[in-house]
């Protein structure tokens, strides 16, 4: 976030936008990882200069996930490329049960990208790094011809430890279960849309974007049987509860009343013919747990920073079909789908 | 959320579903009209709640649906030339031809871009005066107003490089042609609202007394819907065939007055061919007088490209209302929302995509 931002440290006199020589391997390279990332990224594995980051392994069992970002504007109410590309990768580690330890990041630039705008960048992973209590220890850059890419992608990947016996994954899923939701849904996406001038959608939307590997974390210390857990991105609560049902071959009812969906949300999923079911989030959980836990998880998770709207929105069931089935607002019951395709306003 | 929440009010609707459970004492099938009725049918469930004896039949009321395949194939032709840029709602990029769909198409290198508003593609004109921007005007009567503005503005602007692509339907000759069916099942009608918000109710009344139908001017909540219903059973019950307006906080009986001018001033009634249905007399708009300059099939000489539908695909049948998605074999099988064989499987407001979405598995116990 630009504020506080430090000065850009590659000079706008040197080289006011980055340039194919950034990628070429030889001196301009060599400055923009000196002075860009290193410097940002300021650790000890990185320090070391090397073709990769060496470290002991911190636990028996790891985990290691791997997430590309490549959002556009690059800059939006709640976040920005930055934080995305850090949090994305530590959510995955959270979902699996691990503490997120290091991470890797790899850009590609479009030639031309303002080194102001990718110092922006940088400069926010690196404090959504320090906010995750993850280090970026290893990376890489490259540069394609202008019209190639879209200003800035970023890839990161990460490792996470395992400091527990759970088996954290679909397959522990069990019939009666209950499914609980770590707060509203949707103002990611809508954020997104929002920010994109066309769609001329005046809202005070902000992106979800947070890490929640501490929410996990405190789950999991408090003694709860967690047995899987979903971060919603792309395709939104639907998509993760009909993954988790298909992988695991149980079925699920929601209760679509129980679900929090903050006013111009709704507003803006009305208007545009969105269900916010299927719209983005980047700070938002499912947890299943055994369901004589549920209480107490909703207890240690209300009162984790970005939770306190923890609800339990459904039970796992045992019919066999993989289905999920929505107890409606006025009651009835209707199927749960997935989005398909690309989600499109409608026409009237 | 207000004018939202109150009309989802599940006590409030299951006393409306209680009512109509005491109104209907035989059998009768009614129609929604419009594919955001079927839609919000399928989504809250509304029909469970009906009593056994009413049925619903869903109608034509879809525009990406009724959208002829040679249509979208034109759409495509014009959509591949190099120096032209196609504007269209999202719904339409979606909708297979019988090559392929415009989102494929943009994949392949065409510049096609989504708009909320004709206007929109107007200002893209203006902004790019190299290019010729065409934009992909459909819609019932509700989206024509748009639509005529569009082309009142680049025609005040003497615009060169903007032409549209029309295929405007209107509801009345589609309820024509349904209850003129020897198929035909439906003993009501609930009306498309927003068409009527644009157009008034005047026009239902011929068709009403004509066929002896109720037909009641409803919202798209659940509990318009349930009150459409109800107003439509009592008056079956009762005997009468009236219109009856159960939208009245958005229609008025003269409709938009101001919009009727601006679609009278730029369009004129003309034949449209309807997909899986056929050519029905005076049922769309086209483009009147010097407006006529704009018409994009034939500037890019389009007009030629005929389509044949996919024999397998029964949507004709299901826009009438003659047949249900889930009676159909391909139905979930060889047609998906993600490959579609006609176009009731790709829009949102689609019979077919509707119950693909919402009750799959009910549906395919059905068959």
């Amino acid at each position: 976030m630009s504020d506080g931002l430090p000065a850009c440290p590659i000079p706008i006199s040197d080289s006011p936008r980055v340039l194919m020589a950034h990628g070429g391997g030889g001196r301009f390279m060599r400055t923009l990882i000196r002075d860009l990332f290193a410097a940002a990224f300021d650790n000890p594995l990185l320090a070391a200069a090397h073709d990769g980051a060496v470290f002991p392994s911190p636990s028996a069992r790891l985990a290691y996930t791997t997430d590309a970002s490549v959002v556009r504007p690059l800059f939006f109410p709640g976040g920005d490329i930055g934080r995305l590309a850090v949090f994305g990768t530590v959510n995955d580690l959270a979902m699996c049960g691990a503490r997120p330890i290091h991470l890797s990041a790899s850009f590609i630039l479009e030639e031309g990208l303002e080194m102001e705008t990718l110092w922006r960048v940088v400069h926010s992973m690196a404090d959504a790094a320090r906010e995750a209590g993850v280090s970026i220890v290893t990376g890489d850059t490259k540069v394609v011809e202008r019209g190639n890419a879209d200003g800035v992608y970023i890839s990161t990947s990460g490792i996470g430890a395992i400091e527990h016996d759970l088996a954290i994954e679909p397959a522990s899923v069990r019939p009666g279960d209950a499914i609980l939701l770590s707060g509203d849904v949707g103002r990611h996406g809508i954020a997104i849309l929002a920010a994109r001038a066309d769609l001329m959608l005046e809202t005070a939307i902000e992106s979800d974007c947070a890490p929640l590997h501490r929410a996990v974390a405190a789950l999991v210390e408090s003694g709860v049987d967690v047995r899987c857990l979903r971060d919603l991105t792309r395709g939104g609560l639907a998509s993760a509860v009909l993954e988790v049902a298909e992988t695991a071959g149980l079925d699920a009812t929601i209760d679509e009343r129980a679900i929090p969906v903050i006013e111009p949300v709704r507003s803006a999923c009305e208007l545009l013919g969105f269900d916010a079911l299927h719209v983005a989030n980047e700070g938002r959980f499912a947890a299943w747990v055994s369901s004589a836990d549920a209480d107490r998880a909703l207890e240690v998770l209300r009162a984790q920073p970005g939770c306190v709207d923890a609800v339990r929105i459904g039970t796992v069931g045992d019919t066999g079909r993989g289905t999920v089935v929505l107890r409606s607002a006025i009651g009835t019951s209707r199927i749960l789908d997935m989005l398909s395709g690309e989600q499109l306003p409608r026409i009237c | 959320m207000r004018f939202i929440d109150e009309y989802r009010d599940p006590v409030a609707a299951r006393e409306i579903a209680r009512q109509l459970g005491v109104a209907a004492t035989r059998q009768w099938t009614l129609m929604e009209v419009c594919g955001g009725q079927t839609h919000a049918i399928v989504r809250f469930g509304i029909d469970e709640l009906l009593p056994p004896s009413i049925r619903l039949l869903h109608g034509p009321g879809c525009p990406v649906c009724v959208t002829p395949l040679e249509l979208i194939d034109r759409a495509l032709a014009i959509a591949a030339q190099t120096g032209v840029i196609f504007a269209s709602f999202g719904d339409m990029l979606r909708v297979p031809g019988s090559t392929g769909d415009l989102l494929g198409a943009r994949a392949a290198g065409a510049d096609v871009r989504i708009v909320l508003s004709p206007l929109d593609a107007v200002a893209i004109a203006r902004a790019n005066p190299q290019t010729h921007v065409v934009f992909f005007g459909v819609g019932f009567e509700t989206t024509a107003p748009a639509t005529a503005l569009a082309l009142a503005q680049a025609d005040q602007e003497g615009l060169e490089n903007f032409s549209m692509l029309v295929s405007h339907v209107l509801v009345p000759p589609a309820l024509e042609t349904i209850l003129a069916s020897p198929d035909n099942q439906v003993q009501g009608f609930l009306a498309a609202g927003h068409v009527c918000t644009v157009m008034g109710t005047s026009e239902y009344e011929p068709i009403a007394r004509k066929h002896r139908v109720p037909i009641v001017v409803t919202g798209f909540e659940p509990l318009d819907i349930l009150q459409g219903v109800l107003m439509a059973v009592t008056q079956l019950e009762e005997g009468r065939a009236e219109v009856e307006n159960q939208y009245a906080r958005a229609v008025r009986p003269d409709g938009n007055t101001h919009a009727r001018r601006l679609i009278e001033e730029v369009f004129e009634v003309v034949p449209r061919k309807w997909r899986g249905i056929g050519t029905i007399p005076a049922s769309g708009f086209g483009l009147r007088g010097r407006f006529r300059r704009f018409d994009a099939e034939e500037r890019f000489g389009v007009s030629a490209i005929e389509t044949k539908e996919p024999e397998e695909c029964i949507s004709g049948l299901v826009l009438q209302g003659i047949k249900r998605p889930n009676e159909c074999p391909a139905f979930g099988t060889r047609c998906t929302p993600e490959r579609p064989l006609g176009a009731t499987m790709v829009s949102s407001e689609g019979a077919c995509a509707a119950y693909h979405r919402y009750r799959r598995p009910i549906a395919a116990e059905a068959r």
